[in-house]
């Protein structure tokens, strides 16, 4: 008898062949067209998450013309910037409720590779407030606006009312001009989908620009229907939210895991990145950027980019895959986008108009992707031009991750902030030579 | 010397209890995997799919034990007798039903549909076919250890 043997060498083959999906070129994936190669379902997919380093004084590196500053570090894995309009600036503080249970054997692996990239690190479930009144870039005043949140993630201000997104409900706060820490309590708005499951948790966050409505992006319970149809009810979708009474209607669907709702300043259009699908290969499926329809349905989970079916999902929706339309701008595959931000006044030139998207980065290609903020340049409301790197470098020199960023907001004064839930870390991003304040108004 | 005595000298011990209650376990699961895929294809209700992934792990963990039993078996017989028969069918066909059942478990562990339609499945009701002729022989090989008729 030779079984033991035989399953090593088995299982020697078997990682063997999981490092076939490096994953090719990205270049041909960013844009409006991208290449879509055939379906590749591996007998082991490829995983290849950067082990966690730190950045011990050093920086992301910037585009020529740009100059980076930490305005914080030693947060709880900060997940989202916003800016209020006296300068003030939150940080939202925050992590998974933990509450997906184990259902396959799967998932004990799965939970292993995560807790070596740091995603196992434990948020502040809270929200902080930096001042910089003196102008230094240096914030003197750091408090805690909110706490004993439920793993928050998105936050907006419409006039004194602050909205903020925990995993299961939108939650209203009554906020003054100044105030450093506030002790009212919440008054729910409304409830949004959160447990039993809740595989994509974080509900990203905007109000329209009339201040009228809330849209809050709902991600979907699986990678792709693996817990059940049933358990995507209300899910991977947008939802409009009415401020006045709490009345929600599904806004947008079929969007797998929506973040970064923003509204573009110029054309009043509502954008957000989703993030596709995994396990189909390296270069499947390209996440993308794309301005959200009333109404329309963006595949997830019967088909990606437009048409193409995903043969794992059964029932199949032949009706729904036709009616699918394709999203706007492919960022490339599993570069894993979740914040976006339109440029404001104050960057160069050559940063005008445009978008910029974080791409907290990939686990499944053998060949990294995303870990970098990108610009998309836009004209006359549309992606015009190639995804250029912006801030780079979140990857150290020996391989390990320094940090990896998630959410993107524009301070008041041209800086872009960079939430950094690696690295803990709140980074500024301004013009060469500009002053490095965030500048309050007071 | 009674002459029953003489004859025990040319018997070979029966295999060890631990042996046959380790080995009804992959019988058990691997066949029950089949059924629960079975179930799936009917229902694609992924309960049924997430049961098939268990019990192939669970065949595999408790079959890893049972060929581990085996071999201890088979040494501890030849130490005693000298000339125990090497059991080829049930062995080559045991490391058949562990090495198709990891394939089969990476298989069952894609997400949805294709864990199971249509290589999943098939690999199901192969590696039942195996188990259940292999643990027809492993008796057999049983049997004529602990009558001496090898």
């Amino acid at each position: 008898m030779r079984t033991i043997p035989m399953l090593l060498l088995g299982a020697a083959t078997l990682t063997l062949a999981a490092c076939g999906g490096a994953g090719g070129s990205t270049e041909r994936q960013l844009g409006a067209d991208p290449h879509l190669p055939a379906i590749n379902q591996y007998l082991v997919p490829p995983m290849h998450v950067a082990p966690v380093g730190s950045w011990a004084g050093a920086a992301p590196t910037v585009a020529p013309g740009l100059q980076v500053t930490a305005l914080a570090t030693g947060l709880q894995h900060p997940r989202q910037p916003y800016v209020l309009p006296n300068g003030d600036v939150l940080v939202v503080e925050s992590s998974g409720p933990g509450t997906e249970p184990i259902k396959r054997p799967k998932e004990i692996i799965m939970g292993w590779v995560m807790g070596y990239a740091g995603a196992g690190a434990k948020g502040g479930n809270r929200v902080t407030l930096l001042r910089d009144a003196n102008g230094d870039g240096t914030p003197e005043l750091r408090s805690v606006l909110l706490d004993h949140l439920h793993s928050p993630f998105g936050i907006t201000l419409v006039g004194g009312d602050l909205y903020v997104a925990n995993t299961d409900a939108i939650v209203r706060y009554p906020y003054v001009t100044g105030q450093t820490r506030i002790t009212a309590p919440g008054v729910k708005l409304t409830d949004l989908p959160g447990g039993p499951i809740d595989h994509h948790w974080t509900k990203s966050l905007t109000a329209s620009p009339d201040g009228s409505k809330l849209y809050v992006g709902v991600g979907s319970n699986s990678n792709i229907t693996e817990n059940g149809i049933e358990a995507e009810k209300g899910r991977a979708a947008i939802w409009e939210v009415d401020r006045s009474n709490g009345a929600s209607r599904l806004y947008a669907t079929g969007l797998r895991n929506p973040n970064g709702l923003t509204f573009n300043p110029t054309s009043g259009q509502l954008w957000t990145v989703v993030n596709e699908r995994d396990e189909i290969g390296p270069d499947l499926v390209p996440d993308y950027m794309t301005s959200v329809k009333d109404g329309a349905f963006y595949g997830w989970p019967y088909s990606y980019w437009g048409q193409h079916v995903d043969p794992r999902v059964m029932p199949q929706r032949p009706d729904l895959v036709k009616a699918a339309i394709r999203p706007d701008y492919g960022l490339s595959s599993h570069v894993a986008p979740l914040g976006m931000v339109f440029a404001g006044a104050g960057l160069p030139a050559a940063y005008q108009g445009g978008a910029f998207v974080a791409e907290h980065g990939s686990w499944d290609r053998g060949n990294l992707n995303g870990y970098k903020v990108v610009y998309i340049p836009f004209a006359g409301g549309k992606p015009d031009g190639k995804a250029q790197d912006v801030v780079t470098g979140f990857i150290g020199p020996n391989g390990k991750a320094r940090g990896r960023p998630v959410g993107l907001a524009m301070d008041a004064r041209g800086g872009l902030l960079i939430a950094d839930d690696l690295g803990n870390t709140v980074w500024r991003v301004s013009a060469k030579g500009a002053p490095v304040a965030t500048a309050s108004l007071r | 010397m009674p002459p029953h005595d003489l004859h025990a000298t040319q018997t070979v011990p029966p295999p060890h209890p631990i042996h046959t209650l380790l080995a009804a376990f992959p019988l058990a699961f691997f066949t029950a995997a089949f059924l629960t895929d079975l179930t799936y294809v009917n229902t694609a209700e992924m309960q049924w799919a997430n049961f098939s992934v268990w019990l192939i792990t669970g065949g595999l963990i408790m079959g890893g034990f049972a060929a581990l039993a085996g071999i201890i078996d088979f040494a501890r017989n030849r130490r005693r007798v000298g000339r125990a028969p090497r059991p080829w069918f049930h062995s080559v066909l045991n490391v058949a039903v562990l090495g198709l059942a990891l394939v089969n478990a990476f298989v069952h562990s894609r997400d949805a549909w294709t864990s199971v339609m249509p290589t999943g499945i098939i690999l199901s009701g192969i590696v039942a076919v195996l188990v259940i002729v292999s643990s027809w022989t492993g008796t057999t090989v049983a049997h004529r250890l602990s009558t001496g008729a090898a």
